[in-house]
């Protein structure tokens, strides 16, 4: 009985974070951007605990330390830092409309849904229905990549696309070896400070940070 | 002999109170309303006050109004009034409530708000075809939100009768059903758009150009404006009560005696109360919606609704 309440709470943490990635996907301005991030942290980061719980599985409950201390607290603060520094202020422009990119967000969840139907049936965690969901974060992430024109909204992008796939070993075989999670958690620290040059480099060099500006490198002069 | 009086004796109750405590739920909220902007208010019973004004004074008809005109707001009435028959607001033991299931609910809405918009297009007037385009372009958003969010609620009811939902809701185990929260919040959204509430419209505005739902009924005039504003408010408060119905069914009594059906009024006006506070911060706190935003507010509603059902497919 006690399982079941948090096989729920699992699910229902699933369906929350599922829930801030659509609402990156749909959010134009970049400081609620980096703040919905926060809280998709937050939301795997208490899920890490209730599975690390649930399976008993204590190295989890420090994977899950880690996601708070970088995800929640560390990334958001760097990411608000560069934002201050490099002065976005301005509404982030879309390729696509806002409408048509959710609902190609729906169809990724349901693609998603029928792509681990195979892994759902053999599994027998707890925390199987949610790999579905994991994946669409992933595709989700991917997608507000592909579709948003500008450096930083596409770095955190990749990160939300990184918090799909630490859920997805969450979810799917109760969490990568320890060794392994610090590395992703360290490479993932590093990559944020690289980037943090990158943006300097390039919004000095174009004056801008929109990767539209990147793609005539031609000299016509 | 006795038991089909019964049900009789309730559903008429019930019908009853719908039409008499829709106004007053108007008056509820726009009271709060005013408290919250620091105004004064002109009480609860102000709606009925309009009412009784309006139903005093004459017809107004226009040369060219045809029949389609001078119908409408009786079938806005109407229909309103039929709605009220078949949600299960006081009682589950409700006498036609089996002759119609949510998709019908939904449809007579749609009926009624068909012929609105025929009504404001009638006269000729730009500003009646404006409000009718408009209303039209909402309800286009908002039908697929509301359906998605009701397939949600009926696939984790097993069925579209609104009586069985209730009853599998209020009768099963309280579980954590994400599927339900995203349908819930979608339904709110809905609502507030269904209702011209303010992120989608402005009820209190005297500005033609941002009208929604007044450009629509501004040819109006005496019993018929009186009949179209009262079916508005029973419309509101039967969405309202839908939501209770769907989501918060708990306390509706499903056996017939007089102390459950007391009871279970008593929780319809705390919840009522309760939804009508949450409907004016969200009015309070949000401006008016540029008209070409509200395919994103509408979109984000439809979105949520249609997590809920993969929600329901994928966690559940």
């Amino acid at each position: 009985m006690n399982l079941q309440l948090l096989a729920q709470i699992n699910s229902f943490l699933a369906a929350l974070v599922l829930l801030t990635a659509f609402a990156m996907l749909s959010q134009r301005k970049i400081n609620s951007l980096v703040t919905l991030f926060a809280w998709q942290g937050l939301f795997l980061s208490i899920n890490t605990a209730v599975v690390g719980f649930v399976a008993a599985k204590h190295h989890l409950y420090i994977s899950s330390l880690l996601t708070l201390s970088i995800k929640v607290i560390l990334l958001p603060y760097i990411l608000h830092v560069l934002i201050v520094r490099l002065k976005i202020r301005k509404e982030m422009e879309t390729i696509m409309n806002i409408p048509t990119t959710m609902l190609i967000g729906i169809a990724l969840v349901i693609f998603s849904y029928h792509l681990t139907a195979p892994v759902r049936e053999m599994s027998t965690l707890i925390t199987r229905s949610t790999l579905a969901v994991a994946l669409a974060t992933v595709m989700i992430g991917l997608l507000m990549m592909i579709t948003r024109k500008h450096a930083v909204t596409q770095i955190i992008g990749f990160l939300a696309m990184e918090n799909g796939l630490f859920f997805a070993a969450t979810s799917a075989t109760y969490g990568m070896p320890l060794v392994v999670e610090l590395g992703v958690a360290l490479d993932v620290l590093i990559a944020a400070f690289i980037f943090g040059i990158f943006f300097f480099h390039i919004s000095t060099t174009f004056d801008s940070l929109s990767v539209e500006q990147m793609e005539s490198l031609r000299e016509d002069n | 002999m006795t038991k089909p009086l019964h049900l009789i004796l309730i559903e008429i109750l019930q019908v009853v109170i719908v039409i008499a405590a829709a106004p007053a739920f108007l008056g509820w909220v726009d009271m709060l309303k005013c408290w919250l902007q620091g105004r004064t208010s002109a009480g609860i019973m102000q709606p009925y006050r309009n009412i009784a004004k309006l139903f005093v004074k004459d017809v107004v008809l226009a040369d060219n109004a045809s029949w389609i005109f001078r119908i409408t707001p009786y079938l806005v009435f109407g229909t309103a009034v039929v709605v009220g028959s078949v949600i299960p607001i006081i009682s589950t033991n409700l006498f036609l409530a089996p002759s119609a299931d949510i998709i019908v609910v939904i449809a007579i809405f749609a009926t009624a708000r068909f012929f609105m918009a025929l009504a404001g297009m009638d006269i000729g007037t730009a500003f009646g075809g404006m409000g009718a385009s408009r209303e039209m372009m909402i309800a286009s958003l908002t039908e697929p939100a509301i359906l998605m969010a009701i397939f949600t609620v009926s696939l984790a009811g097993r069925s579209t009768s609104l009586l069985h939902i209730v009853q599998s809701f209020s009768n099963g185990a309280l579980v954590l059903r994400p599927s339900i929260v995203f349908a819930g919040i979608a339904f709110v959204l809905v609502v507030i758009a269904e209702a011209g509430r303010v992120p989608v419209d402005n009820p209190s505005t005297h500005l033609e150009l941002t009208m929604v739902h007044e450009a629509m009924i501004l040819e109006y005039s005496g019993r018929h404006l009186a009949l179209i504003e009262w079916g508005s408010m029973i419309r509101f408060f039967l969405f309202v009560t839908l939501g209770i119905a769907c989501f918060l069914p708990w306390g509706i009594a499903s056996t017939d005696d007089a102390g459950s059906i007391a009871a279970s009024v008593f929780f319809m006006v705390i919840k009522a109360a309760v939804i009508g506070v949450v409907v004016v911060l969200i009015e309070t706190g949000l401006a008016k919606m540029r008209l070409f935003r509200l395919t994103e507010f509408l979109g984000a509603a439809f979105l949520l609704s249609t997590l809920g059902v993969i929600a329901f497919f994928i966690l559940e």
